[in-house]
């Protein structure tokens, strides 16, 4: 392990990409967003430049439709102080429900700052010396809120701050998430769950990372996370312990997938710029000089994935009309040519003539059978 | 998504307009719908926000909740809807009654059920979501004791719940989603993620004048034009009803709480109506295809098991269950899959277009009858003797899959079993010799009646798919073995069910 840069060093070519404005950082969020979609080349290096890409995208003339409701925001907040409030009362409860261990009272600290700091090296250099003495074996209660640790993604550092990492339990340390979705007679919307699991994996395996670079035993960090979440209709804190094991395999999978960003990067032309502020056209020759994996799933998570549709469109790939369709095409990267192929237009290749005589079959059956249906 | 879909969705890119995937409506459509278009309020779980209720077209009724965190307020919305659906259900529940008979042989029975049964259309799947919720969140309230609610708001919820535990069956009626129902019968130029946005969809399906669907679709996305078809708000949205509302609370008096309330009132159904517009337009596009010839049979159905809900509910009356037993939910998920394995096959009998999927497949195919052969009399199963069996032969222009020995029935005479004797491939094509064991009217003899057997010159599809097939058995609630933990304890309503902690 290449020792971590105390802040945020990109590469300069990243930062001449960027510009004047200051690197976006990396979240939980973006890291599963892009493990969602690891062949995107896009995403990779517009993330490990730190662009803001709502604001690109908006800039194109895509205005993103994300954001957060400020009831939304309201909510989760309220429920998060809720969950927090009077020593951690709630979460000390739910640990000892079900971690099944007699937790009376805990120390917290508070690891938003560190002594009125709160640049993201120092609170790392604090998280990691208190990793160091609790997992040592000191005995001490200490829930940590939100540490700082930090993870290598495409080449680049990000920042991960789990809400609340807890003590040892029973040889254990456990990542705890507070959402404000509802655990509806014990279920929770699994979409939601799903996506939680994938973040709280990103903060498992950075303190992972962090144990392996401290010479401490990874052993100790339980492959479970402790979700938190409001309790049917009221806002009275419910904890359940999500198994993580299959998330982290496929994110450490993901990963290793995942290029470097520079690498990515030394594909554009020396001109290339992704700085917000500069010409439309510009950045609109450079983004499109990235290659992109659009399907029609980036549109609920990506900024730019309104832009990239717009460019499947014009080259009429199969993939923005949904895997499925995808699927009946194997070989074919052309609507259009499929088209032809179908109307005799063109001859397809050997490669292609099965899944197109399937189509052509089907679609002869389709003429015969349509009947009145116009 | 089949193939014969997908080459629709190919041809929907190049002629920009919806395909159709059908060619009748496999959907009964009610003359009289209720249409739910719900809001919640976001970030909470299951706060009423508004509705656009009703049977009127015309004259929707606004529901509106000016301020969602208050508990209060969210029943108060409860009781509105609930005056609102359950005379509507009254009115299915005092309609005619018809006999049916259930059951062959000794356990043959004979029962009645109602004309009519209630049908809750909402915009998108979502809808279905925010149903089952708002049932939930409803049926267990105590109408006594600390934050009693009105009586009306548990039967709400229990009616909730039924509309949204028939949802999950293939072919059911009482529930449906729009959007669903549309791209079951039309496939478009885009993903099925950007189907189940309804004003995109529609666009698709009934482009506006010069423009074709890709291009009404890109408009329909305009959150300003066309607000998100709910539950869910739009964000921008949001933050004005935020700022409404926050004046809403901290307004100096009751006459200008009002003017807010007012005002909230107006936005909430500007972001409803457009939604409201689009399930009615979709309704009268589905509205335009004929019915296919199963889709009655689907609705005796679900007219039966309305009938049989409205007297548990007059007898019993107990609330559903907070989750379902295990046994209750094998029993259930066996029924999911029958239900979908008989809404496939039922689709394919009474629409070619669907058939012609399973022709693709090789479970089905159609030819010409081209000789027949109507004093064939074969060996029955008592040695010596000789049943009448006569046979087709029908030529196939495509290759034909299915193989001698596999029994096969023909949509056009549902009635009539069938097995395939012998399949003789040619350079063009496949011969088919086909016996018929029965559907004659209870005639064992030739001359067949008339219509029984077809003519030569037909055009015949037979298929191994049969809508008729026998369900699996599973036995009966109280004979489950201790095994699978003996018969399940019928749900008691607790105490605890009905409590909530407000805060």
């Amino acid at each position: 392990m290449p020792p971590q840069h105390p802040v945020d060093l990109p590469d300069s070519r990243l930062a001449a990409l960027r510009g004047p404005r200051p690197p976006q950082p990396y979240t939980a969020r973006k890291i599963t967003a892009l493990t969602a979609n690891p062949a995107c080349s896009r995403r990779a290096v517009l993330d490990a430049v730190g662009i803001d890409k709502a604001l690109l995208a908006q800039r194109m003339g895509y205005e993103p439709r994300f954001g957060q409701s400020p009831f939304a925001l309201a909510r989760e907040q309220a429920f998060e102080a809720l969950v927090k409030w009077g020593g951690y009362a709630e979460l000390i409860r739910l640990l000892r429900e079900q971690l099944g261990i007699p937790v009376e009272e805990a120390g917290v600290t508070d690891l938003n700052e560190v002594g009125g700091d709160t640049s993201l090296a120092r609170r790392v250099k604090e998280t990691r010396g208190l990793l160091t003495r609790l997992a040592s074996g000191s005995d001490e209660r200490l829930i940590l809120d939100r540490p700082l640790l930090t993870l290598e993604v495409a080449g680049q550092t990000a920042y991960l701050a789990p809400q609340a990492l807890t003590h040892r339990v029973g040889g254990k340390f456990y990542v705890a998430e507070i959402r404000s979705f509802p655990a509806i007679d014990g279920q929770a919307n699994p979409t939601a769950v799903a996506q939680t699991a994938k973040q709280a994996a990103v903060s498992v395996l950075a303190l992972h990372r962090t144990f392996e670079e401290l010479n401490l035993d990874p052993e100790q960090i339980a492959h479970e996370f402790l979700l938190i979440c409001p309790k049917d209709f009221s806002n009275r804190p419910y904890g359940r312990l999500v198994d993580l094991r299959q998330e982290l395999d496929a994110l450490r999978f993901q990963l290793t997938r995942l290029r470097r960003a520079d690498d990515l990067a030394l594909a554009l032309p020396p001109s290339a710029t992704l700085d917000t502020d500069r010409d439309v056209d510009e950045l609109d020759s450079s983004v499109g000089a990235l290659d992109a994996s659009y399907t029609p799933d980036c549109l609920s998570f990506c900024e730019m994935a309104r832009y990239c549709r717009d460019e499947a469109t014009t080259c009429a790939s199969p993939t923005r009309l949904g895997g499925t369709v995808r699927n009946t095409l194997p070989g074919v990267d052309s609507t259009r040519t499929t088209l032809a192929y179908l109307d005799g237009v063109h001859a397809p290749g050997p490669a292609e003539a099965a899944a197109i005589d399937r189509l052509r079959a089907a679609e002869r059956l389709r003429r015969l059978r349509r009947g009145g249906a116009a | 998504m089949s193939t014969l879909a997908a080459v629709a969705a190919l041809r929907a890119t190049e002629t920009g307009r919806a395909e159709r995937l059908t060619t009748v409506r496999h959907t009964h459509l009610d003359d009289g719908p209720f249409v739910l278009v719900p809001l919640t309020l976001a970030g909470e779980a299951c706060a009423p926000l508004a509705a656009l209720a009703g049977t009127d077209r015309e004259r929707p009724t606004l529901l509106t909740v000016r301020q969602p965190r208050d508990r209060a307020e969210r029943f108060r919305f409860a009781e509105r809807l609930a005056a609102l659906l359950l005379p509507y259900i009254d009115q299915c529940r005092t309609a005619e009654t018809e006999t049916y008979t259930v059951g062959r042989g000794a356990e043959k029975e004979e029962r009645r059920r109602l004309l009519r049964a209630p049908q809750l259309l909402v915009p998108g799947g979502e809808g279905i979501a925010y149903v089952r919720l708002l049932g939930r969140l409803t049926r267990l309230r105590a109408v006594e004791g600390p934050y009693a609610v009105d009586p009306s708001v548990p039967a709400l919820g229990k009616w909730l719940t039924w509309f949204a535990d028939r949802a999950e069956f293939t072919g059911s009626c009482l529930l449906q989603a729009l959007t669903r129902l549309l791209s079951a019968h039309w496939a478009t130029g885009q993903s099925p993620a950007e189907d189940s946005h309804l004003a995109s969809l529609l666009a698709w399906i009934d482009p506006p004048d010069g423009l074709t669907g890709a291009q009404a679709a890109r408009e329909a996305e305009d959150p300003l034009r066309f607000p998100p078809a709910g539950p869910a708000t739009d964000v921008v949205f949001d933050q004005t009803l935020h700022d409404l509302m926050s004046r809403y609370d901290e307004a100096a008096n009751g006459r200008g709480r009002e003017a807010v309330g007012r005002q909230i009132d107006r936005e909430l159904r500007g972001q409803m109506l457009p939604t409201w517009e689009l399930v009615w337009r979709g309704v009268d596009l589905l509205r335009e295809l004929p019915e296919g010839r199963h889709v009655a049979e689907r609705w005796a159905y679900d007219r039966r098991l309305f009938s049989e809900y409205a007297a548990y509910l007059d007898e019993d009356g107990r609330p559903q269950a907070r989750r379902d037993h295990a046994v209750g939910a094998a029993r259930r998920l066996a029924r999911m899959e029958e239900a979908m394995a008989r809404y496939d096959a039922e689709r394919a009998f009474d629409d070619p277009l669907v058939m012609a999927e399973y022709e693709l497949s090789g479970e089905a195919f159609t030819g010409l009858v081209v000789a027949r052969d109507e004093d064939r009399f074969a060996p029955g199963t008592r040695p010596g003797s000789m049943v009448w069996r006569p046979t087709i032969t029908v030529r196939s222009e495509l290759p034909v899959r299915l193989t001698a020995g596999k029994e096969v029935k023909c949509p056009a005479r549902p009635g009539q079993k069938a097995e395939i004797v012998e399949v003789v491939p040619d350079c063009e094509g496949h011969t088919v010799v086909i016996q018929l064991n029965g559907g004659f009217n209870r005639v064992r003899k030739p001359p067949a009646p008339p219509g029984t057997l077809a003519e030569i010159g037909e055009t015949v599809t037979y298929t191994s798919v049969d809508p008729k097939s026998m369900p699996s058995v599973l036995p009966a609630e109280e004979d489950t073995p201790w095994t699978h933990g003996g018969p399940p304890k019928p749900y008691e309503p607790t105490a605890e069910d009905a409590e909530e902690i407000w805060e």
